[in-house]
Formats: C-alpha cells, structure tokens, sequence
C-alpha cells in the first residue's frame, strides 16, 4: 500500500548517489570517443557493444550489491514499520534497476542517437536495459543471502568474470574436446544459460558482422534466422531477469534481519 | 498485549531462543536484560517479525503476528545502531516514515526536546551518530503507538536527550502503554522499570519485579550484577 513512497525514496538517494553519477559520465565519455573516432556507424557500434557487454554486468552487480549492503539497516528499519516485505524488496529493486537502466541509456544510447536511429541501436538500448536488470537482481539475490559483504561481492565478481569471460572459454574447450559430435544443438542451449552471450548475439545478428561473433554466436546464426532467434532470445532474456527477481524477493521475505 | 509461547530460534546451531514463554502487559515497564548474546535482541527482532522464529507463537493484542504485517501499526522500534539513507535530508527521512504511517497527527514536541527541527535541511551522511540516535528516537515516540520497543536506547544520546527519553518513557508508561527496554545500565533499569527479565543463552531465567530486589540488603545494583556474574561463571 505505501510501496510508492518507499520507491520515491530509494529513486532519490540513488539518483544523488555520486557513483551513479560518474557511471553515466564515463560511459557517456566512452560512447562518445568512440563514435568520434570511428565514422563508420556498424563499427562503433559494434565496439560500444563490446564495452556495454563488460561494464553494464560489472556495474549493475557492484552498485546492485553495494547498495543492499549499505541500506541494510535502513530496510530493517523499513520492516519494523508497517510494510510488507515484498513491498519493500520491491521498492529497493525498482529504484536500483531504473536507476541503473537511465544510467545506462544517458551514458551509452544518447550519444549514438546523434548517428542516426537504427535497428542496432534499439537492440543495444534493449540489451543494456536487459542486462543492468538481470545483473542487479542477481546482486540482489547474493547480497541478500550473504550476510558478509565481502564474501557476497566477491562471489558476485566471481559470476560476473564467469559470464563475460570463463564462460565462453569452457564452451569453446567442450567444442575443441567433442570436436567429432555434433553439438550445434547444445551449444545454443548453453548459449541461453548465459545473458552476456545472448545480448551480443542478439545484436551481432541484426549488425551482420559474423566476423565478429564468437563460436557460439556463429552456430546461433546459423540454425536461428534472425525473426525466429529474436524471439527466443526475447524470452530467455526475460527468463532471466524473472527468475533471479523471484528467487531474490522469496529469499528477502524469509530473511532474518 | 504480548503473549509469547514457546518461540525457538536457532542461528549455525547456536539456541538463540530457547523455548521461550513470556507475557508483556499493557501500562508497564520492562526492563530486559542478560550478557551479550543472550538472545535479547533476538527475542525483540522476533517481535518485530525481522526474525522469522523455527517455531512458536508470538500473540499481539490477541493476534498471531505470523504472515501479518499491520499488527507493527502499534509498535514503535528504536534499534542499537540506526542508519539511514546517506544521500537524503533528515526532512525527507522522516517523511518517508510518516508517508508510510500514514497518521494524522504527531508529537510535535517531540522535534523540539530532540532538537530534530535544526537538522531537518542536513544530510543524513553529514549528521553524527549521537544526531542519528536522537533522529530514531524521535521517529520511535512520533506515532504514539501503543507499544515502545527500546534496544540500548541511551547508549549513543548525550545526557540531555538520554534524560528527556527517560522521562518521556515514564510519561508514556501513565498513558497505558507497554514498553519493553533492553539495557547494560543498571541505574536505568533501576529508576525506569516495573518488572525485569533475565535472560541467558535464549533461556528465560528470572522473571520478577524490580522491587524485590530493591528491598534486599545489598541493594539493586549488587544484586543485578551479582546475577550476571553467577550465570557468567556457569
């Protein structure tokens, strides 16, 4: 009933948080040097994506865990008061990925609207959106599991160097070691158990540089089209951001604070 | 007002709370103590529903808090340490509190004792601790609610506010409520409270009126401290 407030109040400090603040810039300064410096559209394009594909995972997990584990008492003295749990574990994560989301779109999409609108643009607005949600809920999950914050961190940086680069080295390692079978299917599947991978194939797809794309990515071209494999992407995505969001909100209901 | 019926917590194996009955009346005082770590915190966290226990019951005003959120409308809380949102003004904080309230009328005079009126425009990352402790003491009374949890309420205030808490908990006390207090003071305990409770390893191990103590020869203050050094050495 007064989730509202409590949203309006988490969207307020967050916003007047320097860090978010200086994630905005940097990215924003990035976007821009690299439009500057490359006039070829694709190509920046394709680099921001890079960069987007490490720094929106990192930062969404860091600030994501940052921030449970700072207001931890504040939200304990939220739940002394008469609230639900779910409305305030709500309230938290709303604030966090919409503050994180407009970080992400001042910082990185902003810039490549001056280029011209395009297709790849609103597929990496969409991916950034996407992962800042998906990384700050896992953060959420963690830190609100872990009660040490430097345990919690570091597992969360673990997962983060996991998803952006182990992970595509275990897959290619697997495809080098059962090079003799046939694993195109497996290895989409792997590919949607990873949300970095899905986001760059998703925009490598509709960008047509396969020169560009990973092992993974190329088998993903190949078998999905790109109406059919937006679609699936689409889903796992969502897949993604739904489930670490409800697994973090059943943990934070039966918390001991 | 409360009732408590064999409440179990238990943390790595460690019995917070230890089959735990108690009853808490309205229009008293009670003071609990015990060593660190005897389960005090825990029992009024359990109250406060931010600890879920493994088993037992917790009654308010004859309902089980289980699943139940609203009961806390007539609870106000001040805890150990508070922290607040760095980044917000002391205004908005208490903003925050009252939207979600969502009570017509507050003690007023209470932002004046406190002296919460001359922080309102300050940040909280720019106030001190002892300003934080008066800011959640002042959040705790604001509501009139009809039950006052206090966990070491006068541990961080200075003299003047930890005098005013004082006599703002006797006053409240005449106005029917119930309020429950931990504290290490025994002087405190000793002006304040009607009844206290002892506990030790999340066991209830006396429960009784402060003025029998006060009537035995030694006096309060010895008898307190000579019940913490016996269960201290057991």
């Amino acid at each position: 009933m007064n989730g509202h407030s409590i949203l309006k109040y988490v969207f307020f400090d967050i916003i007047r948080n320097k860090w978010l603040v200086i994630y905005t810039a940097v990215l924003f300064a990035l976007c821009s040097g690299i439009i500057y410096l490359s006039r070829d559209e694709t190509k920046s394009i394709a680099s921001i994506l890079n960069i987007v594909l490490i720094i929106v995972p990192l930062v969404s997990i860091i600030f994501g865990s940052m921030h449970f584990y700072n207001s931890k008492e504040f939200i304990q003295m939220l739940l002394t008061q008469p609230v639900k749990r779910s409305a305030i574990f709500k309230a938290e994560y709303t604030g966090i990925a919409i503050s994180l989301s407009f970080g992400f779109i001042i910082g990185a999409v902003t810039p490549l609207l001056f280029t011209g609108i395009s297709k790849a643009i609103f597929l990496l607005l969409f991916a950034g959106i996407f992962l800042s949600l998906i990384f700050s809920a896992i953060a959420f999950y963690f830190s609100i599991s872990i009660d040490e914050k430097v345990k919690g961190i570091g597992i969360l940086l673990f997962l983060w160097l996991f998803f952006s680069v182990l992970f595509d080295g275990i897959i290619l390692l697997f495809y080098l070691m059962f090079s003799d079978y046939p694993l195109e299917k497996f290895t989409i599947f792997f590919t949607l158990l990873n949300p970095v991978d899905i986001s760059r194939i998703m925009i490598i797809l509709n960008l047509d540089l396969s020169a560009l794309l990973g092992y993974t990515g190329a088998t993903f071209l190949k078998f999905f089209g790109s109406a059919s494999g937006l679609i699936i992407t689409i889903v796992s995505l969502c897949l993604w951001v739904i489930i670490p969001v409800f697994l973090a909100n059943k943990k934070f209901k039966r918390k001991n604070f | 007002m409360i009732k408590i019926s064999r409440l179990n917590k238990t943390y790595n194996k460690l019995k917070a709370l230890d089959n735990v009955d108690l009853f808490f009346e309205k229009g008293e005082i009670v003071a609990l103590l015990g060593p660190n770590g005897s389960g005090k915190t825990t029992l009024l966290k359990s109250i406060l529903g931010l600890v879920l226990p493994e088993s037992g019951d917790i009654f308010v005003n004859g309902k089980n808090i289980k699943r139940d959120f609203r009961y806390r409308e007539m609870i106000g809380y001040m805890p150990q340490t508070a922290s607040y949102p760095e980044n917000l003004k002391v205004e908005e904080v208490l903003k925050i509190i009252k939207d979600i309230r969502n009570k017509k009328e507050y003690e007023d005079e209470l932002m004046k004792e406190l002296k919460i009126e001359e922080m309102y425009c300050k940040k909280i990352n720019a106030l001190s601790q002892g300003m934080k402790q008066r800011l959640s003491a002042a959040l705790t009374f604001l509501f009139d609610s009809d039950i006052i949890i206090l966990d070491e309420p006068t541990a961080g205030l200075d003299p003047a506010s930890a005098d005013y808490l004082k006599m703002k908990i006797l006053k409240e006390k005449t106005k029917g409520k119930l309020i429950i207090v931990t504290t290490h003071i025994i002087s405190e305990v000793e002006e304040l409270a009607d009844r206290f409770i002892f506990m030790h390893e999340g066991r209830v191990k006396i429960e009784d009126g402060i003025d029998k103590l006060k009537v035995q020869n030694n006096g309060f203050r010895k008898s307190i401290s000579n019940l913490f050094k016996e269960y201290e050495w057991s």
